[in-house]
């Protein structure tokens, strides 16, 4: 009889780098009490990467609805410091507003949503920080980045980029291998989000808190001013949502129950649907 | 099977306990600072209650960013304004020389300020951004008396920990913290870009808070209350946006 302990929160892959051979770790040899043998594999995801995972989805979805709540109240985007409907846009959405002082082109405006749709996107934001602030300390303490998404050199070869790239348009289902380990580009582009785009987001947003611009008004003049710190607001959410469609197109792609059990279990699963 | 082990349970168990404690010690001592807004129950207390209290530790005396006359907006948009009353029509054919600015509450000595009167103190200026939740925002340069000048002439109690804010316009209050009382920037404002303020910036005077949001800046300024506590003025959340789901705090 084999029970599977799914692992906690501190105990990460490590003694278990090759999963799937015969390598079983110490501890779990002996068998329980009540005489069964109680093997520990190492989960696919470990427990802190899956719950914090599953926190930022949900996040992530109240941030962007109630992003494009606030957006529609002003679908315009200026560059530089200062812009109203007096002065040029960089460019419009072509949406209705939620403003009716807003021109566009709609005779009808839509319902003043902002109260709780600020209020949730900012504590939305806070719980998505430090949820993110947890997760990278535990990537670095646990060295999930370096073992998990920083490529080795064959990983990020141009052929190799190229090969998976190639197959993932193809919509080629990923090999068994996969499953246990990301490939060059998946560590690229999760390190690209990790480390360029949700920091990206963060400063973009931040930036435009008067309070924390007075504290901090670099923060605003390193990207052209509030303005433009709102448009890259927008297009750094705009690239994370593109990521998310991505994401979770591949998920799909290599078998979404699996792959999803994966992140809420820790378990691989093992059914056919895999093979 | 599964197996939780007993070390485990105790452990979780440990640091519930010590999370919850540390919660309750971290309420107690929000509170104590005055950490916690006015708005902080409901689903997005927590958030407003992280923003506000981050917010005070880190920007107490920080100042709005200021800009050169060069960035002055040229053309300042005036946001949509609720029709003029009556009261206000009447005060405004007579260019506010009624108009009257009263302060009571927590001080030695309520008083009311005509136009003039609050014309003849120090007068403070400062190049700023006024930013819009919709959004947009534009740069001007805004004259008024700082409203701590105002507080030192009647005399704050030492318990005041709030000021509220009435306007002209029906059901229009909102209040600050000492902090953003007390703060240099913010202004009992009546003049931009060199002249009056004009009525559709809310004329002849307005709250001008640069580290706030522009609906924080209410329009028409015609009492000041000093209190320490927000409780007995409307549904005791500190403003009436606050009563439409709009934060009271508005440094974010």
């Amino acid at each position: 009889m084999l029970a599977i302990v799914s692992g906690d929160i501190w105990a990460d892959g490590d003694e278990m780098a090759t999963f799937g051979s015969a390598q079983v770790p110490a501890e779990a040899s002996v068998p329980s009490r009540a005489s069964t043998v109680v093997t520990k594999p190492a989960p696919r995801h470990s427990a802190l990467i899956r719950v914090t995972h599953w926190i930022t989805v949900l996040c992530f979805f109240a941030l962007l609805v109630t992003g494009i709540e606030i957006l529609i109240s002003h679908p315009r985007f200026y560059w530089g410091e200062t812009g109203t409907v007096l002065t040029t846009p960089l460019f419009q959405l072509p949406i209705p507003s939620s403003r009716k002082l807003v021109p566009t082109g709609y005779n009808y405006v839509l319902p003043d949503q902002n109260g709780w749709s600020r209020a949730l996107h900012f504590e939305a934001a806070w719980i998505a920080v430090l949820t993110g602030l947890l997760y990278v300390i535990f990537g670095l303490v646990t060295s999930h980045f370096r073992r998990d998404l920083v490529p080795t050199k064959a990983d990020v070869s141009w052929r190799a980029l190229l090969t998976s790239f190639v197959k993932a348009l193809r919509f080629q289902r990923p090999s068994a291998a996969e499953a246990s380990s990301y490939n060059g580009l998946q560590r690229l582009t999760y390190l690209f989000v990790i480390f360029v785009l949700f920091p990206l987001v963060i400063w973009s947003g931040l930036a435009m808190s008067l309070g924390f611009a007075s504290a901090f008004p670099w923060s605003v003049t390193l990207l052209g001013g509030r303005q433009s710190a709102r448009t890259i607001h927008f297009f750094v959410s705009v690239a994370l949502v593109l990521f998310l469609f991505v994401h979770v197109f591949m998920v799909c792609l290599a078998g979404f129950w699996s792959r999803t059990r994966a992140m809420i279990t820790g378990r691989i699963g093992t059914r056919k649907e895999h093979i | 099977m599964i197996n939780l082990s007993r070390r485990k349970l105790i452990a979780s168990g440990l640091g519930a306990a010590a999370g919850a404690s540390g919660l309750a010690v971290a309420a107690r001592l929000a509170q104590k600072y005055g950490l916690v807004p006015p708005d902080h129950g409901g689903i997005y207390g927590l958030g407003e209650t992280l923003t506000y209290a981050s917010q005070r530790l880190l920007t107490r005396h920080s100042l709005a960013r200021e800009f050169p006359r060069s960035k002055i907006s040229p053309r300042p948009f005036p946001n949509e304004l609720a029709p003029l009353t009556e009261e206000f029509k009447r005060l405004q054919a007579r260019s506010f020389a009624d108009w009257r600015l009263s302060i009571d509450g927590m001080v030695h000595q309520p008083a009311s300020f005509s136009m003039t009167d609050l014309k003849s103190y120090p007068s403070r200026s400062h190049i700023t951004e006024i930013a819009c939740e919709e959004g947009w925002s534009y740069i001007a340069e805004w004259i008024g008396v700082p409203l701590s000048h105002v507080l030192k002439l009647v005399g704050v109690l030492p318990q005041a920990r709030y000021i509220v804010y009435f306007s002209m316009e029906p059901n229009t209050w909102d209040s600050i913290d000492m902090a953003d009382a007390l703060h240099p920037q913010t202004f009992l404002c009546y003049g931009m870009n060199g002249g009056e303020l004009p009525v559709p910036h809310g004329g002849p005077i307005r709250m001008r808070l640069p580290r706030q949001i522009g609906y924080k800046n209410i329009k028409f300024i015609t009492r000041l209350t000093v209190t320490d506590s927000l409780k007995a003025f409307g549904k005791g959340l500190g403003s009436v946006a606050a009563e439409y789901g709009y934060a009271w705090y508005t440094g974010i």
